[in-house]
C-alpha cells in the first residue's frame, strides 16, 4: 500500500530532503521556527539544520526579499516562508522588480535561484486581508514562475521542483488544502513547470480547476455524474509557465470550456486561459467558454456573505450543467465538505 | 557567485588595481580612478546630446572621492552594491569600461547585453553587483549576499552604496534592523548630497541626523567631516579588516558628504531651476579630490596616466560606437535561466 502523506507533511519533507541534499537551501520567515511550524510544514527543521540555516525573522518582508534575492546571487538558494499571501504584497517591489527582472537586466548574469511560499487563506472568517489569492498579479510578471499544487504528491514534487529551479518561484498554497492527505512517495522527485494534469476523465466538457478550485471541480464533477454528465477534470498545477497543450487536447474533444479561478477573474490565469486556449483553437466553430472566479469584489467575513462569495461544488456544477444542457434552473445540493466543518480559529 | 579568481583588467588597457592592496591609498591608482571617472561622466555629458545614449543617465561628477576611497580599501573578491548613480562604484570596483559604455550605447557588448543600460550596470567578476533604478532596492540584497558569505565563513566584505534619499525608504530601516540582528559582515556606505532630486534633506527629514537612524537600528555609524580619500580610505580599510578577521564582526554605518555638480538626470547643471546655486556647487568644485590628487603626483608620472586614462576613455567609446547592437530575435533570452 502507498504512503499517505497530509499536504503539510508533503511540504516538511520536501524541504528537509532538499535541506539535506544541498547546504545551500536556507528557510527563513515569520515563525518557521515557532511552536507551531508554519502548520507544522517547518516541524524539526530547525532543530536539525540550525538557526543559521532555519529562521525566524523581524516583521521585514520587503527587506527579507531583498536579503533572499542577495543571497541567491551569491549561490544560495533560499525559501521565504509568508504565513498570508496578503503579506506578499509588502515584498512586491523586491519580487516584480528585482526577483523577476534580475537576470534579464542584468543580461544573464544574475540568476534568481529563490522559493517564496505564501498561503491563501479561506472561510471562518479569513476576510478582507487574509483571503486574497494575488498569484495572477504574480503570474503578470515575465520572469516569476508561480506554481499552485493542490495534492500532497504535488505539494512535495512541486516544492523540490521549485528549489532546484534556476529562477524565482512563488508556491501558492491554499490553507484548506493543507488538511488533504494521499499518496506521497518517499523518494525525491519533481513534478516540472509546465506539467498539467487530466485528473479525471470525461467526454462532455473539461473543467480547469485552480488551487482549491481543483478540489472544488472534482466534486462538481460527482454532482454532474448524478445527471449523466461526465467532466474532464485538469490541474494546470503550474501558472506560470502555464501547459496549454493539455487544456487545448481536452477541450478539442469536449468543446466546451470551464475554468474555474481561486482568485478574481478579471485579469486572471483563469481568464488568460480561456483567452489562450480561444486563440488556439480560433479556427473551430462551437466550442463554448467560460470562466468562474471570486466574485469583483473584497472577500466579507460574514458567513452568508463569505459564502456567496466563492465558486462552490453547486455553483460550478450548475455553470457546468447550463453550458452541457442549456438549462440554467438546475442546482445540485449544497453540502459542507470536511475541511470547512474542521477549519476553526481563532487564526 | 562563486568566489573569483579573476585578475584580469579592468579592460580598455588600463592595469589591474592590485586586489590584495594594503596600507596607504597609493596615490597613482587614486588620480587615475578618480581621472577615469571624470573623464567617462565628461565624455557622457559631451556625447549625450547627439543622443548616441538613448536612455536616462545619472552621472557621478563631483560625487567621484567617495565611490573611489571606499573600493580602494576593498579587494577583488569583496563586492559593492551601488545605486542608479552607479557609475563611480562601478569604475572604482574594477568595472569593465568597454562593456559600461557598450551598455550605455544599448549594444551587444555591453555589461547587460543592452538590456539594462545606465542604471542597470553589473560587473560580477570585479565585485560589482547589480544596480536598481528604484531608490534603496539593492540595500537588502547587499545584506542577502553579506549573510552569504557569512554562512559560508567566507572573508569578504559587502558595501552597500545608497543616497541620502535612500535613507526615507522603509527597507533601508528594515535591512539595518536585520543586519544588526544577525551581525552581518556589511558597510552601508550613504553618500550623502543633501538632495532627492530637487529637494534637500530639510525638507524631508524632521531629524536629518543620518547616522543616529542606524544607530538607533544598532549599528554603530561614523560620519565623515568630507570627503577626503585618505580620510574615508583609512576609515574603510580597517572597518573591511574588522569584517574579514570575524564573520560575525556586525555591520558598520557611513556617512559621507559629497556633492553633485550635475542636474539629477542628464548631462547638463540645473541652476536655473534656483533649487541650489552655482556658489553652492563651486564651494564643493573648490575641495574637488581630482585636483587633490593631481598635485600628489609629479607633472611626469600626471601625464603618463592622463595619457592612460584618456586613450581607454576614447577607445572604449569608439569600441561602444562600433559594436553591434542586439539581434530584435534576442528579446525573450534570459527572462528565464534554463538549464
Amino acid at each position: 500500500m502507498e504512503r499517505e502523506l497530509s499536504f503539510v507533511e508533503a511540504i516538511c519533507e520536501a524541504t528537509d530532503q532538499e535541506m539535506g541534499r544541498d547546504r545551500n537551501v536556507v528557510l527563513f520567515g515569520l515563525g518557521v521556527d515557532d511552536p507551531k511550524h508554519i502548520q507544522g510544514t517547518t516541524k524539526g527543521l530547525p532543530e536539525k539544520y540550525g538557526a543559521e540555516r532555519v529562521f525566524d525573522t523581524p516583521l521585514s518582508e520587503d527587506a527579507m526579499t531583498g536579503v533572499a534575492v542577495g543571497m541567491a546571487w551569491a549561490g544560495l538558494r533560499p525559501i521565504h516562508v509568508h504565513i498570508r499571501m496578503d503579506f506578499a504584497l509588502l515584498a512586491a517591489n523586491q519580487l516584480v522588480n528585482m526577483a523577476a527582472k534580475s537576470y534579464y537586466m542584468f543580461g544573464g548574469k544574475l540568476n534568481v535561484p529563490m522559493v517564496v511560499r505564501g498561503m491563501i487563506g479561506k472561510s471562518w472568517g479569513q476576510g478582507p486581508q487574509h483571503s486574497q489569492a494575488l498569484y495572477s498579479m504574480f503570474a503578470h510578471v515575465p520572469g516569476l514562475k508561480v506554481v499552485a499544487p493542490t495534492t500532497p504528491h504535488d505539494a512535495k514534487g512541486c516544492l523540490i521542483a521549485a528549489i532546484r529551479d534556476d529562477n524565482p518561484v512563488l508556491y501558492v498554497e491554499h490553507r484548506m488544502l493543507h488538511f488533504q492527505k494521499g499518496p506521497v512517495p518517499e523518494a525525491m522527485y519533481e513534478v516540472a513547470p509546465g506539467s498539467a494534469r487530466v485528473t479525471a476523465e470525461g467526454a462532455d466538457l473539461t473543467m480547469v480547476g485552480i488551487s482549491y478550485m481543483q478540489l472544488e471541480c472534482l466534486r462538481a464533477r460527482h454532482e454532474l455524474a448524478a445527471v449523466g454528465i461526465e467532466a474532464e477534470v485538469i490541474d494546470p498545477i503550474w501558472l506560470a509557465p502555464l501547459d496549454l497543450d493539455t487544456v487545448v487536447r481536452s477541450v478539442r474533444k469536449t468543446r466546451r470550456l470551464l475554468v474555474v479561478d481561486n482568485d478574481w477573474a478579471y485579469c486572471g490565469v483563469g481568464a488568460s486561459l480561456v483567452a489562450a486556449v480561444a486563440e488556439a483553437l480560433s479556427g473551430e466553430v462551437g466550442i463554448q467558454y467560460r470562466c468562474l472566479g471570486f466574485q469583483p469584489t473584497t472577500c466579507p467575513t460574514s458567513p452568508t456573505l463569505e459564502e456567496a462569495f466563492y465558486p462552490n461544488p453547486a455553483s460550478i456544477a450548475a455553470g457546468a450543467h447550463e453550458m452541457v444542457r442549456g438549462d440554467s434552473t438546475w442546482r445540485p445540493p449544497r453540502r459542507a465538505y470536511p475541511e470547512t466543518i474542521s477549519f476553526r480559529g481563532p487564526f | 557567485m562563486p568566489p573569483t579568481s579573476s585578475r584580469e583588467s579592468r579592460g580598455a588597457g588600463l592595469p589591474a588595481r592590485d586586489p590584495a592592496r594594503t596600507g596607504p591609498p597609493d596615490p597613482e591608482t587614486c588620480y587615475r580612478l578618480l581621472l577615469l571617472i571624470r573623464t567617462v561622466e565628461e565624455e557622457i555629458a559631451r556625447v549625450y546630446p547627439s543622443d548616441v545614449i538613448k536612455s536616462p543617465v545619472h552621472l557621478s561628477i563631483g560625487q567621484e572621492a567617495v565611490a573611489v576611497a571606499v573600493c580602494m580599501a576593498l579587494r577583488l573578491e569583496d563586492v559593492v552594491f551601488g545605486t542608479y548613480r552607479g557609475h563611480a562604484a562601478y569604475l572604482a570596483k574594477g568595472g569593465d569600461l568597454d562593456r559600461m559604455i557598450a551598455e550605455l550605447y544599448g549594444k551587444n557588448t555591453g555589461c547587460a547585453g543592452g538590456k539594462g543600460g545606465s542604471m542597470h550596470l553589473v560587473d560580477v567578476e570585479h565585485g560589482v553587483m547589480g544596480t536598481s533604478a528604484v531608490v534603496a532596492t539593492t540595500i537588502p540584497e547587499a545584506l542577502g549576499m553579506a549573510m552569504a558569505f557569512q554562512y559560508r565563513r567566507e572573508p569578504r566584505v559587502v558595501v552597500s552604496f545608497f543616497g541620502d534619499g535612500a535613507t526615507e525608504e522603509g527597507v533601508f530601516f528594515e535591512t539595518l534592523n536585520v543586519a544588526a540582528l544577525r551581525k552581518a559582515p556589511l558597510i552601508f556606505l550613504c553618500e550623502n548630497n543633501s538632495y532627492a532630486i530637487h529637494t534637500h534633506l530639510h525638507q524631508r527629514q524632521a531629524q536629518s541626523d543620518i547616522c543616529r537612524k542606524a544607530e538607533a537600528m544598532g549599528v554603530p555609524a561614523f560620519r565623515f567631516e568630507s570627503d577626503d580619500v585618505e580620510t574615508v580610505y583609512a576609515r574603510i580599510a580597517g572597518a573591511a579588516a574588522r569584517l574579514r578577521a570575524d564573520p560575525f564582526a556586525g555591520p558598520c554605518f557611513f556617512e559621507a558628504p559629497t556633492c553633485r555638480w550635475r542636474e539629477h538626470v542628464g548631462p547638463g547643471e540645473d541652476f536655473h531651476l534656483g533649487y541650489r546655486t552655482a556658489d553652492d556647487v563651486r564651494r564643493c568644485q573648490a575641495n574637488d579630490a581630482l585636483k587633490k590628487a593631481a598635485g600628489r603626483l609629479t607633472e611626469i608620472r600626471r601625464a603618463v596616466i592622463e595619457r592612460e586614462v584618456l586613450g581607454a576613455v576614447a577607445r572604449a567609446f569608439e569600441r561602444a560606437a562600433a559594436a553591434p547592437f542586439p539581434e530584435a530575435g534576442t528579446l525573450l533570452d534570459d527572462v528565464y535561466k534554463e538549464v
